[in-house]
C-alpha cells in the first residue's frame, strides 16, 4: 500500500502512494518555491497588521494604517467633487440661458442633471421623462408654465402649488362639479374634446359655458396661458387624459397637481444643471427669459382669476387644498 | 531531477552553459538581434498622422482608447482585429508546435532570448564554462566580488532598459523619456519599469530554466500538441550507442573493425552518410552488437545546454529545443570524422526506419501533413480575412440606438416624434461636418437636438453622440401606425463619403 521503491524507468524514488497501480514519483520541489511560499505567509502576516483583516463579532480589525475601502471611496468622491467645483461655480456665474453656449459647461450640466433627474424627478416624471397621467411629459413641446430654460429652472427651484415655498408657481382650476350640472359638464367635455380639431371655442351652448367659465384662464382661443399654468386646450396633449370620462372628471374636480420645491434641497447649481438637462430633452424653447419681472411675478395663493365659476364663489382656501393624488384624477 | 534524496526540496543546481558555435547558434544570435531590436526601438519610430493625432508609429493609447500601428488605427469597437490576431497567434503556435516542436521556446520566447543575453554577459564578464564553475566554487574574494558586481550591474542595466522600453509603447516615447529623466513621470510608469526590471533581472539572471520547468505551462501543453511526425531535437541513440571514449573505445573499435572488414566497403560498421543541414542523416548497415557508437561521451551536448539536461536521455519536458546541442555535437562529429547529425532534428516516426538502416522520410513529408496544412489554412484564412476587413473599413461610421423610454412622444400639433441616440465616428485626422438624413417610404422628417440644421461637427478621430429626432406629422401613416422602417444616413460634407444604419419608427399604434 505505502511501500517506497525506485521506479525502473526514471530511477526516481516513488512516494509510496499507489492508486490502482499508478504511482507518484518523489521529485523534490525547487527550494525557491518553498521560500516563495514562506514569503507569501510573511506577506499575509504583515498585511493583516496593516490592513483590515480579521473578522470579529461586529466588524473587523482595522489595521494600523487605518485604510478602508469606504474611506477610499469617500476620498475618490471628495476628489471628484473638488474637480467638479469649477463647473458648479461656472453654472452659478452665468445666466441660465447662456449655459448652452459653453460646451464644457453644458456637457457637465446635462450629465449632472441626468443623474439628479433619475434620483429626484423620475419618481413622478418617469426615468425617461415621459411623465404619466397627471404628471407632465417633459419631452414634448407643450409647457404648462413655459419651456424656456429660465422658466424650467424657476419651476424646479420653487415647485408648483406646494405650501413650502412662497414663490411656488400657483394657480387653481375650480372644481366645476359644484358649480355646473352634470349635463353642462358633459356638454363642456364634448366641446373641449373637439377643440383640437379646430372647433370654435366660443360657439354653441357649450361655447357659452366655455366663455363664462373657462376662457378667463384658458383664453378665448382656448390656447391657455403659461403665465398662470393654464393648459392649451387646442393641442394634442392632455395631462389628465382626452377621453370624455377623463375630461368630465377633470372639469368636475379641478386638478391640483403639486410639485415640491427643489431649490433648497438640491442647491442652485444643481437646479440649473437639472434645468439644462430637462431643457435639452426635446421640448425646450429657445430664447431669453420674458423679463425678470415676469418670471418672478407669480400668481399668488388663492389668486384665482375673477369670474371663475358661474357663481363667482370665493376662491378655495389654500389650507384646505386636496392632496395631489385626490386632485390629479389619475384614476 | 532524478535525485534519490529524502529531501522534499532541492536547491537549484547552477548551470554553466558552454560557448558553442554553429549554424543554429548563428540563427539564434540573429533572431535575438532582430527580436530585441524590435522590442527596444519600435516605440521610437515616428509616423505622421496630422496635427491632432499622435505621431508614434506603434502606440497603445489606453486613455484615448486607440491602438496605432503605422498606418492602421484600431478603435475599441474594432477590437475583433486584436481578437483575430490572438486567434492567429494561437493557431500559429499550433502550427509551429505540430511541425517543429518547441521552436517558440527554443528561439523566440522572451525568457529564452533574455536568458541568452544574460548568459552572454555572464560569459563575457566571468569567462566560459570552466572559469565560471571555478569562480562559483571559489570563496568570496575581492576578485569574485568585482566580477559578480560587474555582472549584476550589467544585468540590471539591461533589465532597466527592458522595463523602460515597455512603457514607451503606451505613451509618447520622447515625452515620457523626458519625464523620466526629469523625474516627472507618472507613478504608473515608474511602477511598470520597477516591476519589469525586477522580473527581467530575476528571471533572466537567476531563475532561467526554473521558469521554463516550473512556472511555464507551455511544456505541458506542448506534450499534447506534438506527435510522432513533429520534427524535434533528439539523439540518434541507435547510432550513438554504445557510447564510449578513450582506451575502451579504441579497444572495442579495433575489435569491431576486424569482424566487419570482410562484410564490405563499410567504414566503422556504417555506410558513409551524406550530411545535410536540417535533414535527418541516413545511416545504414547492420551494426555488430559490441561496436562502439558514434557518441564518444564527450558531454559537449550537456555542457552547452542552457537547461542543464542530457538530450541523450530522450525526450523530456525540460528540453526547450534550442538546438545548441546539435551545434556542439556536430562540431565533435566533425573532429572525429563522423557525419553530423548524431543529435539532430528528427521526427520520432522515422526512428524505427533509421534503426533498421533505412532512409528516413523527407522533411517535407513530415511538415506537409494534413494536420499542419489544416492549421496553416485556418491561420492563413483568418489572416486574409483580417487584411480584407482592414481594407474595407469605412472612415465614417454611425450606430443608431433608438430611445425606447418612451417609445414615442406626441407633440402639441399631434405629430409623433421618435428619438435616436446616434453615435457618429469620424476616423479622419481632422474635424469633419456630417450631414444627417433619413430615407423611408413614409413622410418622416429629421432634426438634431441643439442644432439648427441637420449638420453636426465631429472632432478629429473621435466619436460624437448626438440625439436625432424623427417626426411624423399628425395625419401621416407612420404617426398612427405600428412601426415604419427607416434608414438614417450620414454624409461627410468634405469627402462625400456616406454611411447609413437601419432602424424603425414607432407610431401611436405601438402603444
Amino acid at each position: 500500500m505505502s511501500e517506497k521503491r525506485i521506479d525502473d524507468v526514471t530511477g526516481t524514488e516513488t512516494t509510496g502512494h499507489n492508486w490502482d497501480g499508478i504511482e507518484e514519483l518523489n521529485n523534490p520541489l525547487p527550494r525557491w518555491w518553498l521560500w516563495t511560499f514562506y514569503a507569501t505567509v510573511l506577506f499575509a502576516v504583515i498585511y493583516t497588521i496593516f490592513f483590515p483583516a480579521w473578522p470579529l463579532v461586529s466588524g473587523a480589525t482595522q489595521g494600523v494604517l487605518g485604510w478602508s475601502t469606504r474611506g477610499e471611496v469617500a476620498r475618490d468622491i471628495a476628489q471628484i467633487d473638488e474637480g467638479q467645483q469649477q463647473y458648479r461655480e461656472g453654472l452659478l456665474s452665468v445666466d441660465v440661458h447662456m449655459i448652452r453656449d459653453n460646451e464644457e459647461l453644458q456637457n457637465y450640466a446635462v450629465q449632472a442633471g441626468a443623474a439628479l433627474f433619475r434620483n429626484n424627478c423620475s419618481q413622478c416624471h418617469g426615468s425617461g421623462a415621459a411623465g404619466a397621467i397627471g404628471y407632465p411629459n417633459l419631452l414634448d413641446d407643450d409647457w404648462l408654465w413655459g419651456g424656456r430654460i429660465e422658466d424650467i429652472a424657476h419651476t424646479i427651484r420653487h415647485g408648483i402649488r406646494n405650501e413650502e415655498d412662497p414663490d411656488a408657481r400657483f394657480s387653481q382650476m375650480p372644481a366645476f362639479g359644484e358649480m355646473l350640472t352634470e349635463g353642462e359638464i358633459a356638454g363642456l367635455a364634448r366641446h373641449v374634446q373637439s377643440l383640437p380639431d379646430g372647433a370654435d371655442p366660443l360657439s354653441g351652448p357649450a361655447g357659452q359655458l366655455f366663455a363664462d367659465n373657462c376662457a378667463t384662464c384658458h383664453g378665448d382661443d382656448a390656447q391657455g396661458d403659461p403665465e398662470i399654468g393654464a393648459p392649451d386646450l387646442t393641442d394634442a396633449i392632455w395631462l389628465y387624459g382626452s377621453d370624455l370620462a377623463s375630461l368630465e372628471d377633470t372639469i368636475s374636480r379641478g386638478p391640483y397637481g403639486v410639485m415640491p420645491p427643489w431649490g433648497e434641497r438640491l442647491g442652485e447649481a444643481n437646479v440649473r444643471a437639472l434645468a439644462a438637462y430637462v431643457h435639452q430633452l426635446g421640448g425646450g424653447e429657445a430664447g431669453e427669459p420674458r423679463s425678470e419681472t415676469n418670471v418672478e411675478e407669480q400668481i399668488g395663493e388663492g389668486d384665482v382669476p375673477e369670474g371663475a365659476g358661474r357663481t363667482g364663489g370665493d376662491p378655495s382656501d389654500p389650507d384646505e387644498v386636496p392632496f395631489p393624488e385626490e386632485a390629479s384624477g389619475t384614476d | 531531477m532524478a535525485t534519490n534524496s529524502d529531501s522534499l526540496y532541492a536547491a537549484r543546481a547552477p548551470i554553466f552553459p558552454k560557448r558553442v558555435s554553429g549554424p543554429f547558434r548563428r540563427l539564434k544570435w540573429q533572431i535575438m538581434a532582430v527580436t530585441l531590436g524590435i522590442y527596444y526601438f519600435v516605440p521610437w519610430i515616428r509616423w505622421d498622422r496630422g496635427p491632432d493625432l499622435p505621431d508614434q508609429a506603434v502606440l497603445v493609447d489606453m486613455a484615448g482608447r486607440r491602438f496605432y500601428f503605422f498606418w492602421i488605427e484600431i478603435w475599441p469597437h474594432e477590437f475583433y482585429f486584436v481578437a483575430g490576431l490572438l486567434v492567429m497567434a494561437g493557431l500559429g503556435l499550433f502550427l509551429f508546435t505540430a511541425a517543429l516542436g518547441r521552436v517558440w521556446c527554443g528561439y523566440t520566447c522572451p525568457q529564452t532570448v533574455w536568458t541568452d543575453l544574460f548568459i552572454l554577459v555572464e560569459r563575457w564578464v566571468e569567462g566560459d564554462r570552466n572559469a565560471r564553475m571555478r569562480l562559483d566554487k571559489a570563496p568570496w574574494s575581492a576578485r569574485k566580488w568585482r566580477l559578480r558586481l560587474t555582472k549584476w550591474t550589467i544585468w540590471l542595466l539591461i533589465s532597466v532598459a527592458t522595463g523602460g522600453a515597455w512603457v514607451f509603447y503606451f505613451t509618447d516615447a520622447p515625452t515620457l523619456a523626458r519625464d523620466l529623466v526629469t523625474l516627472n513621470a507618472h507613478p504608473a510608469a515608474w511602477s511598470a519599469i520597477a516591476l519589469l526590471t525586477a522580473t527581467t533581472f530575476t528571471f533572466g539572471g537567476f531563475m532561467r530554466e526554473q521558469i521554463c520547468i516550473y512556472a511555464c505551462p507551455w511544456p505541458r501543453i506542448q506534450g499534447a500538441m506534438m506527435d510522432e511526425d513533429t520534427l524535434t531535437v533528439a539523439y540518434r541513440e541507435w547510432r550513438g550507442e554504445p557510447r564510449g571514449k578513450g582506451l575502451r573505445r579504441r579497444a572495442v573499435t579495433e575489435a569491431a573493425e576486424t569482424t566487419t572488414r570482410a562484410a564490405g566497403p563499410q567504414i566503422g560498421g556504417r555506410s558513409p552518410a551524406i550530411p545535410m543541414p536540417g535533414m535527418p542523416t541516413g545511416v545504414g548497415g547492420p551494426i555488430p552488437d559490441n561496436a562502439p557508437g558514434d557518441c564518444i561521451d564527450c558531454n559537449a551536448c550537456v555542457n552547452v545546454c542552457p537547461m542543464g539536461i542530457d538530450i541523450r536521455d530522450g525526450q523530456q519536458m525540460a528540453c526547450i529545443t534550442c538546438a545548441l546541442c546539435i551545434d556542439a555535437c556536430d562540431e565533435v562529429m566533425g573532429k572525429i570524422g563522423r557525419p553530423r547529425g548524431l543529435i539532430d532534428y528528427i521526427a520520432l516516426a522515422d526512428a524505427p526506419a533509421e534503426r533498421e538502416g533505412r532512409a528516413p522520410r523527407s522533411v517535407w513529408r513530415h511538415v506537409l501533413r494534413p494536420r499542419n496544412i489544416v492549421y496553416f489554412a485556418l491561420w492563413g484564412g483568418i489572416g486574409l480575412a483580417l487584411v480584407f476587413a482592414l481594407f474595407i473599413r469605412p472612415d465614417i461610421e454611425l450606430t443608431v440606438a433608438p430611445v425606447r423610454n418612451p417609445t414615442f412622444v406626441t407633440l402639441s400639433d399631434g405629430a409623433v416624434r421618435n428619438a435616436y441616440d446616434v453615435r457618429l465616428r469620424n476616423k479622419h485626422g481632422e474635424p469633419r461636418d456630417f450631414t444627417l438624413g433619413v430615407t423611408t417610404s413614409s413622410d418622416l422628417s429629421l432634426s438634431v437636438e441643439g442644432v439648427a440644421g441637420t449638420s453636426v461637427e465631429v472632432p478629429a478621430d473621435a466619436q460624437a453622440l448626438t440625439r436625432v429626432y424623427v417626426t411624423a406629422p399628425a395625419g401621416a401613416e407612420a404617426a398612427g401606425g405600428d412601426t415604419t422602417d427607416l434608414r438614417i444616413w450620414i454624409m461627410d460634407d468634405i469627402s462625400g463619403e456616406r454611411a447609413s444604419a437601419p432602424t424603425t419608427f414607432n407610431g401611436r399604434g405601438t402603444r
